[in-house]
């Protein structure tokens, strides 16, 4: 059985604007001790697919149907109390900006301390080892001194690093980060890139990665979801997603940013602008910016394809690939 | 872009130029923050030097000290072969030189038209003689960037981050400028976006001989669009070389952590790739270690690294390193 399994989401916001289908039929398994990339341009429900599988979503938010399964268990409709458990001891969240998930007035060990015993039973000064051992693992410096300083005392990388230190500390089967590092320099992000991957092989638990950054992705995901306008347009390990893109979204990603051996040539941007989700077109979303839209794909939304065991796309080309035995 | 276009002559000519802020320390003291000391440099006519460095490192600061939007506390600037000194060097140069910023969203009055955003550099300066004029050359920089002529009327905030970066350019265009420091212009757009805007840029240089500083965090589009890069570490520069060159082998121990960390969009590259952990946090640079400011967490540091600061200088035909041990550690 998969760990964490999602069939058909679909989580809408309702405004004044009318509803914004912010998550639009997203189905896709995680399994133990795997690292799996959410990448898509912003706004293309990323974070709001985490916030579903958390049930932290904001008051106009809901998830109108689906299933969420954890070990077999279905999350959908289960309660609050259900949540909260699973929250504190089975699934733990890293958002982009530490700031808003430390708080400012408590110094760090008293938040550490406070999340650890929540969720585990450890008494006040187990509390404290437990926390320094949590410090010392994600390579904060002095963690003794640490704990007596407040957020704002910290630099940006070590305040993530503290949060990361946070999300750990109940052991949780799955770990969501947020674009966790997209605030950070390079070298801060390296650093914990490879704390988290060492972590993560050290306890075994599973990663969703939410990043815009196709480097990130590379360097740490084994299988990677692409998102567009709510829904999912292509999955694969990373080697198919980034060898062998089966969406032209995917593809048009790819080439219009500059890589490793760049020549300076030009880059090839995707035409058009960012979808308007309370103006979706009726065929596939990315039709209106796509370079190979056919007559199809303004009529008919693709369905998921599978392209070999490991990958499946949802784009129309591969239909005519398939005609044509290319 | 390519270097073919550039030539020999330098444009701007930076030299050792210090920005000290002064913070309150308390008790009526204050203490220097010295967020750009000492750098010195060239930028060629029609090149793009981008300039990379961790955040806080003085990246902005410098920008902004070059174009004299902060005065300088030590150092100088020339332009043309002529230093900048007076108030009217400084108005002159104002024309000549300008900046485009990191936030599209922030950097725009919302309340203004996009006209009126464009426009207002061209009545700061009185640079046209009359309403037909004004609007004519609008119309002509809207068009340089991409933008139509009915988003003439329209305000900032209806725009998209992409079409926002287009309105700062088109202003930062008004006065004809032929130097531009771009700082993290494209980092606050999507990546899809991204690649629209780099493009503008290399098009509007290769169409008005346009010179460049381009500050950016990503080393991959700093690359890509740059035809010399300089890094910087607190406050000081402490490599200068070909694109190409210092991407591929770079010298400074500081360099090659910063280029060995840089997310390689391709996996087999990535997991191949051996990254350079650097120990240690950035120091502040209210608290700049003596000698070499990177000797604290240089993995090649000796104790003469703690004493005497390394000298910015030649080491091979236009590569510039600060490192006691550059020859040693390279060969
Ligand atoms: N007006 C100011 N007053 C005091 N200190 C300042 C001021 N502007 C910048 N600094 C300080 O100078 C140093 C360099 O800042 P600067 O903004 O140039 O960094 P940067 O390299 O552009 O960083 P980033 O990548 O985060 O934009 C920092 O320590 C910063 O806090
Ligand atoms: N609280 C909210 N109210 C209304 N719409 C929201 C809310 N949160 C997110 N959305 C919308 O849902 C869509 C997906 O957002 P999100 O998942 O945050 O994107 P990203 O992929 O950048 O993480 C966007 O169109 C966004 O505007
Ligand atoms: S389905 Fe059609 S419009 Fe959509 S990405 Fe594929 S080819 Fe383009
Ligand atoms: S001078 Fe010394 S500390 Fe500084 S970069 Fe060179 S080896 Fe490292
Ligand atoms: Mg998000
Ligand atoms: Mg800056």
């Amino acid at each position: 059985m998969a760990l964490l399994e999602v069939k058909d989401l679909h989580t809408s916001f309702f405004t004044d604007a009318g509803e914004v289908r912010a998550v639009n039929g997203v189905s896709f398994t995680l399994e133990r001790g795997k690292i799996l990339g959410i990448v898509g341009e912003s706004g293309s429900g990323k974070s709001v697919t985490a916030y579903s599988i958390m049930q932290i979503l904001a008051a106009a938010g809901k998830i109108v149907s689906g299933s969420i399964k954890l070990d077999g268990q279905e999350l959908v409709g289960a309660g609050e109390k259900v949540m909260k458990e699973v929250r504190g001891n089975r699934i733990s969240i890293i958002f982009q900006d530490p700031m808003t998930s430390l708080n400012p007035t408590y110094t760090i060990g008293q938040q550490l301390m406070e999340a650890i015993h929540l969720h585990t039973d450890r008494d006040k000064q187990q509390s404290w080892d437990r926390a320094v051992e949590m410090l010392r693992l994600v390579n904060v410096n002095d963690p003794e001194k640490r704990m007596k300083q407040y957020p704002h005392e910290l630099s940006g990388g070590m305040r993530q690093r503290v949060m990361i230190a946070m999300a750990l500390a109940c052991e949780p089967d799955i770990l969501i980060a947020d674009e966790p590092t997209t605030a950070l320099d390079v070298t801060i992000q390296a650093g914990i890139l490879e704390l988290m991957k060492d972590i993560q092989s050290k306890i075994g638990m599973a990663i969703i990665m939410i990043t815009h950054d196709l480097g990130v992705v590379a360097q740490l995901c084994d299988e990677v979801i692409v998102m567009y306008a709510g829904g999912i347009c292509e999955q694969g390990t990373a080697d198919e997603i980034f060898y062998n893109p089966c969406h032209e979204y995917t593809k048009g990603l790819l080439r219009s940013i500059p890589t490793a051996d760049d020549s300076g040539d030009r880059l090839e941007p995707i035409s058009g602008t960012p979808i308007d989700l309370l103006n979706m077109p009726k065929g596939c979303p990315f039709a209106p910016r796509c370079d190979n839209a056919m007559k199809i794909c303004m009529r008919e939304h693709c369905e998921k394809m599978t392209i070999n065991e490991n990958h499946s796309a949802a784009c129309w080309m591969n239909v005519r690939k398939a005609v044509k035995g290319e | 872009m390519s270097t073919n276009k550039t030539s020999e002559q330098p444009l701007i000519e930076v030299r050792n130029l210090k920005q000290y802020f002064n913070i309150n320390a308390g008790f009526f003291k204050s203490i220097p923050l010295k967020a750009v000391d000492d750098i010195s440099f060239t930028i060629r006519e029609g090149e793009t030097l981008g300039l990379v460095g961790e955040s806080g490192c003085g990246k902005t600061t410098a920008g902004r000290t070059i174009l004299h939007l902060y005065k300088p506390t030590a150092g100088e600037i020339i332009y043309r072969g002529k230093s900048i000194k007076t108030a009217k060097d400084i108005e002159e140069f104002r024309k000549k030189a300008t900046m485009v910023f990191q936030d599209p969203y922030s950097s725009l009055d919302p309340r203004m038209t996009v006209a009126d955003i464009i426009g207002e550099p061209l009545d700061v300066h009185h640079m046209y003689k009359s309403e037909q004029e004004r609007r004519d050359k609008i119309l002509e920089l809207m068009e340089h960037v991409g933008l139509n002529s009915e988003h003439a009327a329209r305000y900032a905030h209806e725009f998209s981050g992409g079409q926002r970066q287009r309105v700062g350019i088109a202003r930062s265009l008004a006065v004809d400028p032929d130097f531009i420091v771009c700082d993290e212009p494209v980092s606050a757009l999507d990546v899809s976006i991204q690649a629209q805007v780099i493009n503008m840029f290399d098009e509007l240089q290769s169409k008005m001989g346009l010179t460049y500083l381009f500050i950016a965090h990503d080393l991959l589009v700093v690359r890509h669009i740059s035809d010399r890069i300089a890094v910087m570490y607190l406050g000081r520069m402490v490599e200068l070389a070909d694109a190409a060159d210092i991407y591929e082998r770079p010298l400074h121990p500081y360099s090659k952590a910063l280029i060995s960390a840089v997310p390689v969009p391709d996996p087999k590259v990535a997991r191949a790739n051996k990254r350079i952990a650097l120990s240690g946090e950035i120091p502040s640079p209210l608290n700049a270690p003596s000698g070499c400011p990177f000797h604290t967490r240089c993995p090649y540091a000796q104790p003469r690294c703690a004493e005497s600061m390394p000298e910015f200088k030649e080491v091979e035909k236009g590569r510039f390193v600060a490192c006691h041990r550059t020859e040693e550690i390279n060969s």
